[in-house]
């Protein structure tokens, strides 16, 4: 018998012998970037792969009919060359010829009817039912021309279908489901060409068409790396072991700009931040929150800016209406609210709450900030008690009647367009606080016009409805740090789509 | 022997019982699965169809117990974030949690029984001091602070081992000794006592007075005994090195149970926690039996009964 001490000597020895110097494993010398993500992907599918980690596969290893500039937001030909509408309801689309997807088989009508339609099925509880549950049918005109046919006008179709990938039809079927999220074919820049563990493997798709709003990459080899932990990503980017990484938060970013590796950068995304007050006084018949004066003064008693700057941090504004700046039918001119917290008292004494009132908040996103609203509320006498909840269980309490003040955010599912957030957030939605019939009207004519332009002033008549009313309380933008090593460029989008095929070696 | 196992495996299966009732329950009250999985801006309609289909608009009872029925018969499921079955996730896991399971506890009993043991040797010496202060701190420090001040010294400071990700056996060494330093305090202190009560025996005095070299008495005599006890007590940290895992693992990120059980418990993917969980307690369970078992065995005073 070995001596057990012994053993715990050899076992040291070997323990040492490993100790050697780790060798980097993501540059430029292999040509391969190595970016960090929080979240795993759940599916190569990228129908059955939810998030912004699933719009980024979707960029990557596929495309859809249509694609949307991440910086203009203008829309460009991808496969579809070229699209017009037939009537309201009716969008017809020319489709590429040549493009072949990764197996070797052409891209047809055939497999955007079929990748359509399967999005447009909630049998098939694909990653966002929003972006395929208008779609009453796809007709395939010819090998290179579709039809999309709406269930009503549908003002957004375009977002919509920028979102949705095309799949092959007879590869799909033959492996099945299951069997396609694991060896997925599409036709994007990049090819899924294996993986274990927490990494995904992208190689450059070589044959990737020209003349389309995406290009070929110029970098070969992109590994998609989960590590959960932010304070790791930090630790990997510092010591070179990944390349890239996004969404760290602004105590660290402000860190790491310090350290010579690595390039921080602070780029603006949809997602703002808000309240939603019980307006309508669904969580109790008596809600403070009923008298529009008690919701003025907390829109007063708000210090937009200080949170922008201080907590949210980076190129975070505040705003003052109910939508994302960049989206299309956003206004930014409708009562203003400045930070003025006499005003909200005398607001608040006006509306008989001298002594202030006991009232319930929800939150789930940032402790930080949600500390720093209760204190604002706390000035002019609202005495806030927090729930602290995960997203879902909170949702769900506002569903069920039950939140007097949400701290939300909204990031419109990657859409551009205020019609993305209106009508989650009022129009009669279980979401919605204030049930103004105004603002409904409004909101829901908005949804049915085909004409942009009526659609504008239809959704400014909203917006400028929600602000007289402080039926919300906009806060901020909230953007996202982006820090990439030195030796790469990574262009940074304003809609957090970043566009790997476009990363360059300095 | 057979009926007091008997007796304990029942209880082990209630153990497990309860274990799953309540994390099903905690589960279910934390969040709405229907409503992550509907994506943000999803309409409440289509919320409400995925409650049907899934049949989780059905009393919280009874979704329990169609789970149960189905776990029963050997069917755990289907993840519905991954949407592949939840055994298939387990299996891919498991490897990676029980490599560095077994390198931590390798770990622990290396350092830890010759510290605990040189304490027991020296009582009240410097050496003893040594070994309380070790057992202190590894009862006292959190894992993850641990966890990331290996990282900034052995990751970063002088760059000899991998940060995260688990390609290799390097990758677990960080890990490893994050957990090790974890389940250091128990084998200390049995090893200690263990030392103080072999030392008092009347078979060391034999040995002395044979005229013995001291490493043949220690090393020969003492260590195998005072081992005897340590080998229940490190079966018994084995199972806390898998549910300590959760946080190590998410923090190296190793490809492990941890990691997909706290992603699980983020997506409100109840039938992945629950499997995880069961594979957890199922091994404690059987862990800890096997320990009493052991236990028995090597000392016949013990009665189990």
């Amino acid at each position: 018998m070995v001596n057990p001490l012994m053993r715990g000597v050899l076992a040291i020895v070997a323990a040492g012998l490993v100790l050697l110097p780790v060798t980097a494993l993501a540059g430029k010398d292999d040509d391969t970037l190595v970016a960090a993500f929080q979240a795993k992907l759940p599916s190569l599918d990228r129908y059955h792969a939810p998030g912004r980690e699933g719009f980024l596969l979707g960029l990557l290893a596929y495309d859809a009919l249509v694609y949307r500039d991440p910086n203009t937001f203008e829309l460009k030909p991808l496969l579809a060359t070229a699209w017009r509408q037939v009537d309201e309801k009716t969008w017809e689309f020319d489709l590429r010829s040549g493009v072949k997807f990764h197996n070797g088989d052409p891209m047809t009508a055939e497999d955007v009817a079929y990748s359509l339609s399967y999005a447009a099925d909630p049998v098939n509880k694909v990653f966002n039912r929003m972006t395929g549950g208008w779609i009453e049918r796809v007709d395939v005109v010819d090998p290179l021309k579709v039809r999309v046919v709406g269930k009503q006008v549908t003002p957004l179709a375009l977002e919509y279908l920028l979102q949705l990938p095309i799949e092959p039809k007879a590869y799909r079927e033959a492996v099945g489901i299951q069997g396609f999220a694991e060896k997925p074919v599409g036709t994007g820049p990049y090819k899924i060409s294996g993986g274990s563990g927490n990494d995904v493997i992208f190689t450059r798709n070589d044959d990737y068409f020209e003349g389309g709003g995406k290009s070929k990459p110029a970098i070969k080899t992109l590994v998609y790396r989960a590590i959960p932990d932010v304070n790791t990503q930090v630790a990997e980017l510092i010591g070179g072991g990944i390349d890239w990484a996004y969404y760290i938060p602004v105590d660290q970013a402000g860190k790491l700009k310090m350290m010579p590796m690595v390039d921080v950068i602070n780029a603006e995304t949809f997602r703002i931040g808000f309240l939603t007050l019980d307006a309508a006084g669904l969580s109790s018949p008596d809600s403070p929150l009923k008298d529009l004066r008690v919701r003025q003064a907390i829109a007063h008693a708000i210090d937009r800016d200080a949170l922008a700057k201080t907590l949210v941090g980076g190129a975070s504004k505040p705003i003052a209406s109910a939508c994302t700046p960049s989206q299309f039918g956003c206004i930014a001119d409708v009562t203003q609210y400045g930070y003025d917290v006499e005003k909200a008292k005398a607001l608040m004494a006006q509306a008989g709450f001298a002594d202030g009132f006991d009232i319930d908040i929800y939150g789930y996103r940032s402790r930080p900030v949600a500390e720093a609203i209760i204190g604002y509320l706390n000035a002019i006498g609202i005495r806030a008690n927090l729930h602290w909840m995960q997203y879902s269980a909170v949702i769900q309490q506002r569903r069920d009647h039950k939140t007097p003040i949400v701290i939300d955010d909204f990031g419109s599912a990657g859409i551009n367009d205020v019609g993305a957030i209106l009508p989650f957030f009022f129009a009669e939605s279980p979401d919605d606080q204030s049930r103004d019939p105004a603002v409904t009207a409004a909101i829901r004519e908005a949804g049915s016009t085909a004409d942009p332009e009526q659609r504008k002033a239809l959704y400014a008549k909203a917006l400028k409805r929600i602000a007289d009313e402080a039926y919300w309380t906009p806060m901020f933008s909230m953007p996202v740090n982006y820090v990439m090593s030195k030796d790469v460029t990574v262009p940074v989008p304003a809609d957090e789509n970043v566009e790997f095929w476009r990363a360059t070696w300095k | 022997m057979a009926s007091y196992i008997a007796r304990r495996l029942g209880l082990a299966v209630l153990v497990m019982l309860t274990i799953s009732f309540l994390s099903f329950l905690m589960l279910k009250m934390s969040g709405d699965l229907a409503i992550s999985m509907a994506g943000e801006g999803s309409g409440a309609d289509y919320v409400e169809f995925l409650r049907k289909t899934y049949g989780w608009d059905k009393p919280l009872i009874t979704q329990y117990w169609d789970w149960l029925v189905k776990a029963l018969q050997g069917d755990i499921g289907t993840s519905f974030y991954y949407g592949s079955p939840v055994m298939t996730l387990i299996v891919e896991r498991m490897p990676a949690t029980l490599a560095l399971g077994a390198m931590a506890i390798v770990m622990a009993l290396c350092t830890a029984i010759p510290l605990g043991m040189a304490a027991g040797r020296y009582p009240g010496r410097l050496i003893d001091k040594v070994a309380l202060l070790v057992a202190l701190l590894g009862v006292s420090t959190p894992i993850f602070w641990l966890s990331f001040l290996l990282i900034l010294v052995l990751g970063l400071q002088f760059a000899v081992l991998p940060i995260s990700g688990g390609g290799s056996f390097r990758h677990l060494i960080m890990p490893a000794m994050a957990l090790a330093f974890y389940s250091m305090p128990a084998i200390i202190r049995i090893s200690r006592a263990g030392m103080i009560e072999v030392m008092r025996s009347d078979y060391i005095r034999t040995a002395r007075a044979k005229g013995l070299r001291p490493h043949r008495i220690y090393l020969g005599h003492a260590l195998r005994n005072t081992l005897v006890p340590v080998v229940a007590v490190a079966s018994v940290q084995f199972g806390f090195l898998l549910g300590g895992s959760v946080v190590v693992e998410n923090i190296f990120a190793i490809h492990g149970i941890g990691y997909l059980t706290w992603e699980a418990i983020n997506q409100n993917d109840y039938p992945v926690v629950q499997a995880a969980l069961l594979a957890v307690s199922a091994a404690y369970v059987v862990l800890t039996l096997l320990a009493d078992i052991v236990n028995m065995m090597i000392d016949p005073r013990i009665r189990l009964d």
